[in-house]
């Protein structure tokens, strides 16, 4: 019974975590309150100044806490830093405390550093903006939350930040909100979130309830041997709250699980082989059990095992545990109790579905509302609204990637359930190849950007759905770049475009040079250009000369994404479509899954070259249009030099973080594995099922080449049709008219905003209608009732008070003034009559008192 | 018989009563001052009488005589301060009708 074993993730003191999202708080803050009369008296430089500054400062502080992760062995890479208990009731601890391990010191990085380089090119981006203090007002407070959302110790935290970000970006998607289309696309954002938002806080509570708060195996062993009363009640409360476990920690890191290469009982031999070390070295701690929100203790208590390394999971025995807190009064047999914590929670049901399935599911259903997923992926297209850097830090970069971030989070709860991890890549699947055709035949180069950071997070969603969480992670973290780097370079040409629309706008508000949107009529509308949006790739063409830089960083981030194996999307993504197809996870075959990734590669590749030749080349090599070379420029440096930062970073963290263990014979895993160990090591032991194909290497190197081949297929499609539309606008033509059917149901976007107009809108409407009726009839005509009513109850109540109150106070005045005037005559003031009137009175006395 | 012709105390209170009941009648019926004060006069006299006659035949000592004395000495100084009022109202109204004299009422 004493001898439980867990890898537990012991944690460290760091008492200036907070500092991280302190920094970017205050800055919003400042710039909330006086950065309107900042601005207007010193100019924009402060304005930005703040807003860098603490950003700098906040990068700065979480380098040097990464650097202390680095420090620190394996198995202890957390720090803790507790900032004030925030919520103690019952079992419900809540405290403000901020937690960083392997992922999310990854993530913070990501966010710091990326976000300072986007605050930095905002600058450049956004110089002609008047309301400068409030855009970077809105990016500090983004950075704020996304760092609440990755810092945080515990789900409520985290839930702070999953609302805060979505308000941010709402905010910022309606930044120029007099426009009604950026501030309904901001409003959608924030509707479609809350669906989220929805699944994310219920599965919170359905976790908590499943772990004991208000039901739990512990309760029922428990409240046996006692008479029920409230008291005891009371008391069983307190025990669970306060419980805590005594477990051996497990010091050295256990071997993954796919490494040892066979599922089930070999693992087993090999853990009790080790069982001999691991007792030795182990540590005995604390753990506290039961009912908690905070991510550390859920990892921990479900990582208890017995002393020989068993799973109860896997052999579906008992686990034993004595409830190491005493409780006085309650005889010692009672104190000791056997359940389990982990079977609790995977045996429950509810309705006869598995309750860690439902968790689970509602924690997905909170991911693909952030995170943009089928089917809640509808807003990040209009959220395009918002100013460019917005796009590249809230909507690629950062919080899109914050449902990744959750599910690897909670990898250990997700592997619990094969139903929700099918799910789960099942949708991102989906997702990946849905969104990718959608980009196949956008114009707008932000909308291009936006389907292939929906199909990219679809991806994610497959690695961490078949278990891989780390390629799931590296996944998110080269997109962090490679996606940021293409929406800055897309922003730079934007920016660009925007003196040549100025400029045609101009001319034709000038005299005689109104014609546009007339001729266009005849033909079909949808495919027509409106020479004035400075986002339409077809405006373009040509800018190659004109803005050599950003062509560059574009191409190497088009590389990155399209997976050509010297930049960084090809580690991450052929790492995901790898153990896709050899997972055993999922309930559906692993090359289904793999299946859909490639083809969405393909497409992938395609759409993101065809938007490269489309901006930049365009018209072969004839170079730019007269108007082009008169009206478009370079960007400044502040965006140039981010967007190199930003390619360089596309270039080498691939090979740096991910070099697949295939390149090096297999004596190296990839850097970020092994960092994001601690993290996923317990899942990684929970997977169950054999892995096909798991240890041929030769099927990996096809796969690899594969990867490369459609890659490179989709970059010649794209040049052939796309470098020089002169040449090839017939063939265009030729293909659209013989696709037609299947090309303007794509163009249209599967008309899937068309689809929830007519469902989910409309009953939403024909509902808002139903109940305005019934507000305007029956509402507002009880209330009418009601005023009317008061209103006859006044008109008595004044009624009474005039006539009756008024009336008696009145007639006792009246009444009193009659009387005087009346008894006024008394008093003649002759003393003859005061002394007749004595004299009589004393008679009356006189007689009264003698025959009385 | 020698009881009815022996002056007792009820002769006394009898003519005490009797000098009060002029005395009042005097003051409640005439309009002229001094008139008036002379019934007061009778008054504080019929007074004085019942304190002697007390004195003597209830209570044996001269404690009511000393009450007599003092009364006749009041009376003086109320009948010297009163003339003087009188006087005074003669010379302002040219009359000391108490009725005639009455400014004060209302």
């Amino acid at each position: 019974m004493e001898n439980l074993t867990a890898a537990i993730q012991t944690t460290h003191k760091f008492p200036f975590l907070f500092l991280i999202p302190l920094f970017p708080f205050l800055g919003a803050v400042l710039n909330a309150f006086f950065g309107k009369r900042l601005q207007d008296r010193y100019g924009k430089r402060v304005v930005h100044t703040i807003g860098i500054g603490s950003m700098t400062l906040a990068a700065t502080v979480a380098v040097i806490a990464f650097v202390n992760l680095l420090r620190l062995d394996p198995s202890d890479r957390t720090l803790l830093d507790i900032v004030f208990p925030m919520i103690d009731i019952g079992a419900f601890k809540v405290d403000m405390a901020f937690a960083m391990d392997p992922l999310s010191g990854m993530m913070t990085l990501i966010i710091t550093l990326i976000g300072t380089g986007i605050h930095v090119y905002s600058t450049g981006y956004m110089a002609d903006e008047p309301a400068y203090w409030r855009f970077f007002c809105y990016l500090n407070l983004f950075v704020f939350s996304m760092l609440l959302l990755v810092l945080g110790d515990s789900m409520i935290i985290m839930f702070f930040g999953w609302e805060g970000v979505g308000l941010c970006s709402y905010l910022l998607i309606g930044f120029w909100y007099k426009e009604k289309k950026n501030a309904s696309a901001g409003m959608k954002a924030f509707v479609v979130n809350r669906v989220g938002d929805w699944g994310f806080i219920t599965g919170a509570f359905l976790l908590f309830w499943g772990l004991g708060g208000g039901w739990s195996p512990v309760q029922d062993a428990y409240v046996r041997d006692l008479p029920r009363s409230d008291e005891n009640t009371r008391a069983f409360d307190d025990l669970v709250s306060r419980a805590t476990v005594e477990v051996r920690t497990i010091e050295e890191v256990e071997q993954p699980a796919h490494e040892a290469g066979e599922g089930g009982h070999g693992e087993h031999a090999k853990k009790k082989e080790h069982h001999g070390d691991v007792h030795h070295v182990g540590r005995v701690v604390q753990v506290p059990i039961g009912p908690t929100v905070s991510f550390r203790e859920l990892r921990n208590q479900l990582a208890i095992t017995t002393a020989d390394g068993r799973r109860p999971l896997v052999e579906g025995g008992t686990l034993p545990v004595t409830i190491a807190s005493q409780r006085p009064g309650v005889p010692p047999s009672s104190q000791k109790m056997a359940f389990e914590i982990k079977e609790g929670l995977v045996d429950k049901t509810v309705w006869g579905i598995p309750l860690v399935f439902l968790i689970c599911l509602c924690f997905f259903i909170g991911a693909t509302g952030k995170s943009a997923q089928l089917p809640l992926y509808v807003w990040l297209p209009d959220a395009m609204a918002g100013p460019t850097p917005v796009s590249a830090l809230i909507h690629a970069a950062t919080m899109v990637t914050a449902g990744v971030y959750m599910v690897v989070r909670l990898n250990f709860l997700f592997v619990l359930s094969p139903g929700a991890m099918t799910i789960v890549a099942t949708v991102g699947a989906l997702t990946a190849l849905f969104a990718a055709t959608i980009g196949l035949f956008q114009y707008d180069i932000k909308k291009v950007l936006a389907y292939s950071t929906v199909s990219q997070l679809g991806f994610m969603f497959i690695g961490v759905g078949v278990g891989a969480y780390w390629a799931g992670a590296f996944h998110l973290l080269t997109h962090a770049c490679f996606k940021a780097c293409l929406f800055l370079g897309a922003g730079s040409v934007i920016h660009g475009m925007h003196h040549l629309t100025h400029h045609r706008e101009h001319a034709a508000h000038g005299p005689g040079g109104d014609d546009h949107g007339h001729g266009h009529h005849a033909r079909d509308l949808r495919l027509s250009v409106d020479p004035h949006d400075p986002q339409d790739m077809r405006n373009m063409g040509g800018l190659a000369s004109l803005m050599p830089w950003t062509r560059k960083t574009y191409l190497i981030a088009c590389w990155a994404i399209a997976g050509f194996p010297w930049a960084a999307g090809f580690f991450s993504k052929d790492e995901i479509l790898w153990k896709a197809f050899s997972n055993g996870s999922t309930l559906i075959p692993g090359p289904v899954i793999w299946l859909c990734g490639l083809i969405a590669a393909t497409c992938t590749s395609f759409y993101m070259f065809r938007s490269y030749y489309m901006t930049f080349y365009g018209n072969g090599d004839r170079g730019p249009s007269e108007e082009h070379k008169e009206h478009v420029h370079e960007s400044p440096k502040s965006i140039t030099y981010v967007l190199w930062a930003l390619a360089i970073a596309c270039l080498i963290i691939g090979p740096a973080l991910g070099l697949p263990a295939l390149w090096t014979g297999g004596h190296f895993e990839p850097l970020l594995e092994q960092w994001l160990e601690p993290v996923t090591q317990f899942s990684g032991l929970s997977l169950s099922g054999a892995r096909a194909w798991h240890d041929n290497h030769a099927l990996e190197a096809v796969f690899m080449l594969v990867s490369c081949g459609v890659a490179t297929a989709g970059w010649w499609f794209a040049k052939a049709l796309y470098f020089d539309l002169a040449k090839s606008e017939a063939r265009l033509a030729a293909l659209r008219s013989r696709w037609s059917g299947i090309h303007s149901l794509v163009f249209d976007k599967y008309r899937v905003d068309e689809v929830y107009n007519a469902t989910v809108i409309k009953w939403f409407r024909e509902f808002a209608d139903l109940f305005a009726y019934f507000d305007g009839k029956v509402i507002d005509g009880a209330v009418n009732l009601f005023g009317v009513a008061s209103k006859g109850v006044a008109w008595l109540n004044g009624a009474i008070d005039k006539y009756f109150v008024d009336g008696a106070v009145n007639f006792v005045a009246e009444g009193v003034i009659y009387s005087g005037e009346k008894l006024r005559h008394v008093q003649t003031g002759r003393i003859n009559h005061y002394l007749f009137a004595a004299t009589a009175g004393a008679v009356v006395i006189v007689v009264v008192a003698y025959f009385v | 018989m020698t009881a009815i012709l022996q002056v007792g105390l009820n002769h006394f209170l009898i003519l005490s009563a009797i000098l009060f009941a002029i005395g009042l009648f005097t003051v409640s019926t005439r309009r002229n001052a001094v008139a008036v004060l002379m019934g007061v006069e009778l008054i504080l006299n019929a007074g004085a009488l019942n304190f002697v006659a007390f004195s003597h035949y209830v209570e044996g000592s001269v404690g009511g005589q000393v009450f007599a004395v003092f009364i006749i000495v009041m009376a003086a100084a109320e009948a010297a301060i009163a003339l003087a009022i009188v006087l005074a109202i003669f010379r302002h109204f040219r009359s000391i009708d108490a009725v005639e004299t009455s400014t004060l009422r209302d």
